[in-house]
C-alpha cells in the first residue's frame, strides 16, 4: 500500500524534498513486519476459535467413551438401565424413575409457564404503554433472566416445600423450573409477536375487530409456531437443570413417581447422584445417563429446528 | 386473515360491540397480570431470602417476629458472617454444622470469586478472539459451522460439564500436571472449576461480542481500509472499539453466569471451605456450599438450615449487582450507528 504514493511521486518527477518527507512518512511502516503481525493475529484468533470445538469434541469423546466403557467393561444392560428404578446397588441400577420424573417434570413446567409467559409477551407487545411501570417490568425481566437458578429452588424451598409444607414433591420441582423458564419464554414470544407484520394487524382492526380480537384470531395464531419453538428450546433448557431440584430436595429417591404429588429424582439429578460416587461403576451409569439426557435434548432440538424451519415461509 | 361472511359481533349491533370491548378490557387487565407476575416473582424471591436470612442472624424469621410476636435474639452475628479480621489473619472458617461451629463465610466468598475470576481468564480472551475471528476472518461456510457448535456448546447442561471436570479435567487433564510438580491432586480441584466454567461461558462471550461486532457499520472498517490499514488494525483499533460496549456487556454476563453456577463447579471444585493459592487444592464455592447443605439431612428451623439463606442472598445480591451493571452499561455506552 505504501508504495504507490513513493511511485507516483517520481513518475511526476518530485522534488528531493517531497521525497524524503514520502519516506519520511512510510519509514516506520516495515511491510513483514505488517504481514508477520497479521498472519501471527490470525493464527492466535484462530486457535482460540478452535479451543471451544476442540472442548465440545472433547467433551463428547469422554462422555462416548465412558458409555462404551460401562456397557462392555461394567455390563451395564441399556434393556436394564431404561426400564429399571434407580438402586443403591449399582449392577441393578436403573434409569427409568429418573426418566418419567423428567417427562412428567416437562409437561408440568410446560403447563405452568406457557400461558403465564405468553400472556406477558402479548401484554409487553401489544398493550404495554410507554411509562414507568412497563419499564421496571421490562427490566425486571432482564434481571430474573440473570437469577442463578439455585435460587429459583431456594425461593421454592423455603415458599412451598417448606413453606406451606407440601414436602419434596414433583409439582414444587416444576414450580421452580417453570418460574426459571418463564424468562426465556417471554422473550421468544415476544420476538415471535414483534415478526408478524403490523399489516396484519392494521387489516384486522379495519374490519373492526377490537385489540383482543385481532391478536386472539390474527397474530397469535401467526406468532404461534415462534412461540412453541421458544418454549421446545426453554424447555429443553429445564430439563437440564440440576440445581433447583436438588434445593428442594429431589435426591435419593429411586423409585418412578406415581404423579405430580409424589417424591421424585428427575434425569440430571439421578447423574448427579451417580456421578458424585466414588465408585467407577456408578461413575460409567452417570456416563449412560448423560447419552440418555443428551439424546433427549437433541432430539427437542431438532424438533424446533423443524418447527422453525416448516414455518418460516408461512408468514 | 379469513374471509368468511360470518359479520362479525362488531357490526352486528351495539350490545354485541360493547361485550367485544369489555372482553378486549379484561383481555388486557389479565394479560398485565401475566406481566406483573415476573415482577412479584423477583419480590418472592427477594422476600424469602431475607426472612429467612433474618432468622439466620435473629434466631427467628422477621414474619414470625411480626406475626407471631417471637422476640428477635443473637444467633450469628453479622460481623462473625463477614469477620474481616480474622480473614486477615487467616483464621475465617465456614463450618456451621461442625461440632464447633465457626460462621464467617469468606472461605466461601472467596471460592466463588476464585472460580470467577478464573473462568474470566479463560472465558473473555478466548472468547473474544472467537468472535473477532467468527465475525471478521471466517469466510461464510467457516462461520456457518463455528457458529452452530458453540451453541451447542452453549445448550449442554451444566450437569454433563460437572461430569466432563470430574471424570476428564481433573484426573486425565491435571492429574499429571499436578504430579509434575509433585503434588497428588485428588478427586476434585480449584483448577479444574476455572476451566470447566470458563469453557462453559465461552459461547456466552464469543456470541454477544460477535453480535455486537457485527452491528458495526461496513463504513468504518472501510474507512480505515481507505487509510492504508490492515485487517489486523481494522480489528483491533476500529472494530473492538466501536463494539465495545457489547463486549463488555457479555463479560459482564458470563461473570454472571459464574457466580451463579452450580453443579459444574460443585463437581469440579468440591466440598472444602479454605482459603488457598494452591490452584490444585479442593475449594468450596458458595453454591456448592448450598448443595451440600441439600444433600445433608439438617432439619428446618435449624441454624445450618437457615445458614442457606444468608449464603443464598449474598449470592443473589453479587448477581443483582452485574446484572444492574450490565443494564446501567448497555444504556450508557450504547452506540447507534445509522
Amino acid at each position: 500500500m505504501s508504495d504507490s504514493p513513493d511511485s507516483k511521486r517520481r513518475a511526476d518527477g518530485g522534488t528531493a524534498t517531497e521525497r524524503t518527507r514520502g519516506e519520511e512518512l512510510f519509514a516506520d511502516i516495515d511491510l513483514r513486519r505488517e504481514h508477520l503481525k497479521n498472519r501471527a493475529f490470525l493464527g492466535l484468533i484462530f486457535a482460540a476459535s478452535m479451543f471451544g470445538v476442540v472442548a465440545l469434541a472433547l467433551l463428547l469423546l469422554d462422555v462416548v467413551t465412558d458409555f462404551y466403557v460401562g456397557l462392555t467393561e461394567f455390563e451395564i444392560s441399556l434393556v436394564q438401565f431404561l426400564t429399571a428404578d434407580g438402586s443403591r446397588r449399582p449392577e441393578r441400577a436403573g434409569f427409568f424413575g429418573a426418566i418419567i420424573a423428567s417427562v412428567m417434570l416437562m409437561a408440568l413446567t410446560a403447563v405452568l409457564s406457557f400461558f403465564v409467559g405468553v400472556g406477558a409477551a402479548i401484554y409487553l407487545e401489544e398493550y404495554a404503554p410507554n411509562n414507568r411501570i412497563t419499564r421496571l417490568i421490562k427490566a425486571n425481566l432482564s434481571n430474573l433472566a440473570g437469577v442463578p437458578s439455585i435460587v429459583y429452588g431456594l425461593l421454592v424451598l423455603a415458599a412451598l416445600v417448606n413453606g406451606i409444607g407440601v414436602g419434596p414433591i414433583l409439582l414444587a420441582g416444576s414450580v421452580a423450573l417453570a418460574l426459571l423458564v418463564m424468562p426465556i419464554i417471554i422473550v421468544s414470544a415476544q420476538e415471535a409477536i414483534r415478526a408478524v407484520p403490523d399489516g396484519v394487524r392494521n387489516g384486522s382492526y379495519a374490519t373492526g375487530a377490537t385489540k383482543w380480537q385481532t391478536i386472539r384470531q390474527v397474530v397469535l395464531p401467526s406468532a404461534m409456531p415462534g412461540i412453541l419453538t421458544g418454549t421446545i428450546l426453554a424447555l429443553a433448557r429445564a430439563i437440564g437443570e440440576t440445581a433447583p431440584l436438588l434445593m428442594i430436595g429431589a435426591l435419593f429417591v429411586n423409585r418412578t413417581p406415581f404423579g405430580p404429588f409424589d417424591r421424585f429424582s428427575g434425569m440430571p439429578t439421578q447423574i448427579y447422584a451417580w456421578a458424585a460416587e466414588p465408585s467407577q461403576h456408578f461413575i460409567h451409569l452417570a456416563a449412560v445417563g448423560i447419552v440418555v439426557l443428551l439424546t433427549i435434548l437433541l432430539s427437542m432440538n431438532a424438533v424446533a429446528v423443524y418447527l422453525r424451519n416448516k414455518y418460516e415461509t408461512a408468514v | 386473515m379469513s374471509t368468511d361472511t360470518d359479520p362479525g359481533p362488531g357490526i352486528t349491533g351495539d350490545a354485541a360491540a360493547t361485550d367485544a370491548k369489555q372482553r378486549n378490557k379484561r383481555a388486557r387487565q389479565v394479560l398485565f397480570g401475566c406481566a406483573a407476575f415476573t415482577v412479584l416473582t423477583t419480590l418472592a424471591i427477594f422476600f424469602v431470602l431475607i426472612d429467612n436470612a433474618i432468622s439466620y442472624f435473629y434466631g427467628a424469621r422477621a414474619t414470625e417476629m411480626i406475626f407471631l410476636g417471637v422476640e428477635p435474639q443473637s444467633a450469628v452475628g453479622l460481623i462473625e458472617f463477614l469477620n474481616v479480621r480474622e480473614l486477615l489473619a487467616g483464621e475465617a472458617r465456614w463450618a456451621p454444622e461442625h461440632a464447633t461451629p465457626s460462621h464467617n463465610a469468606w472461605p466461601i466468598i472467596f471460592g466463588t470469586l476464585a472460580i470467577t475470576v478464573g473462568a474470566a481468564f479463560v472465558s473473555i480472551p478466548i472468547g473474544t478472539a472467537t468472535a473477532l475471528y467468527v465475525s471478521e476472518y471466517a469466510s461464510p461456510e467457516v462461520r456457518s459451522k463455528l457458529k452452530p457448535t458453540l451453541e451447542v456448546l452453549a445448550g449442554i447442561p451444566t450437569i454433563v460439564y460437572g461430569y466432563f471436570a470430574i471424570a476428564f479435567i481433573n484426573p486425565v487433564v491435571l492429574g499429571p500436571i499436578a504430579g509434575l510438580f509433585g503434588i497428588n491432586i485428588g478427586r476434585y480441584s480449584m483448577l479444574s472449576g476455572m476451566l470447566v466454567v470458563g469453557i462453559m461461558t465461552i459461547p456466552m462471550v464469543s456470541s454477544i461480542s460477535e453480535d455486537a461486532m457485527q452491528a458495526v457499520p461496513d463504513d468504518l472498517r472501510n474507512g480505515a481500509y481507505a487509510l492504508g490499514a490492515t485487517k489486523y488494525d481494522v480489528s483491533v483499533s476500529v472494530v473492538t472499539p466501536a463494539a465495545i460496549s457489547g463486549i463488555f456487556a457479555s463479560y459482564i454476563l458470563a461473570v454472571s453466569r459464574a457466580i451463579g453456577e452450580t453443579m459444574a463447579v460443585t463437581l469440579a471444585a468440591g466440598f472444602n471451605a479454605n482459603i488457598t493459592a494452591n490452584p490444585f487444592s479442593e475449594i468450596m464455592t458458595m453454591t456448592a456450599y448450598m448443595v451440600s447443605m441439600a444433600r445433608g439431612t439438617s432439619a428446618i428451623g435449624t441454624i445450618e438450615y437457615q445458614s442457606l439463606f444468608a449464603v443464598g442472598l449474598v449470592l443473589f445480591c453479587m448477581t443483582l449487582m452485574m446484572n444492574l451493571l450490565n443494564d446501567w452499561f448497555k444504556r450508557r455506552f450504547q452506540e447507534e450507528y445509522r
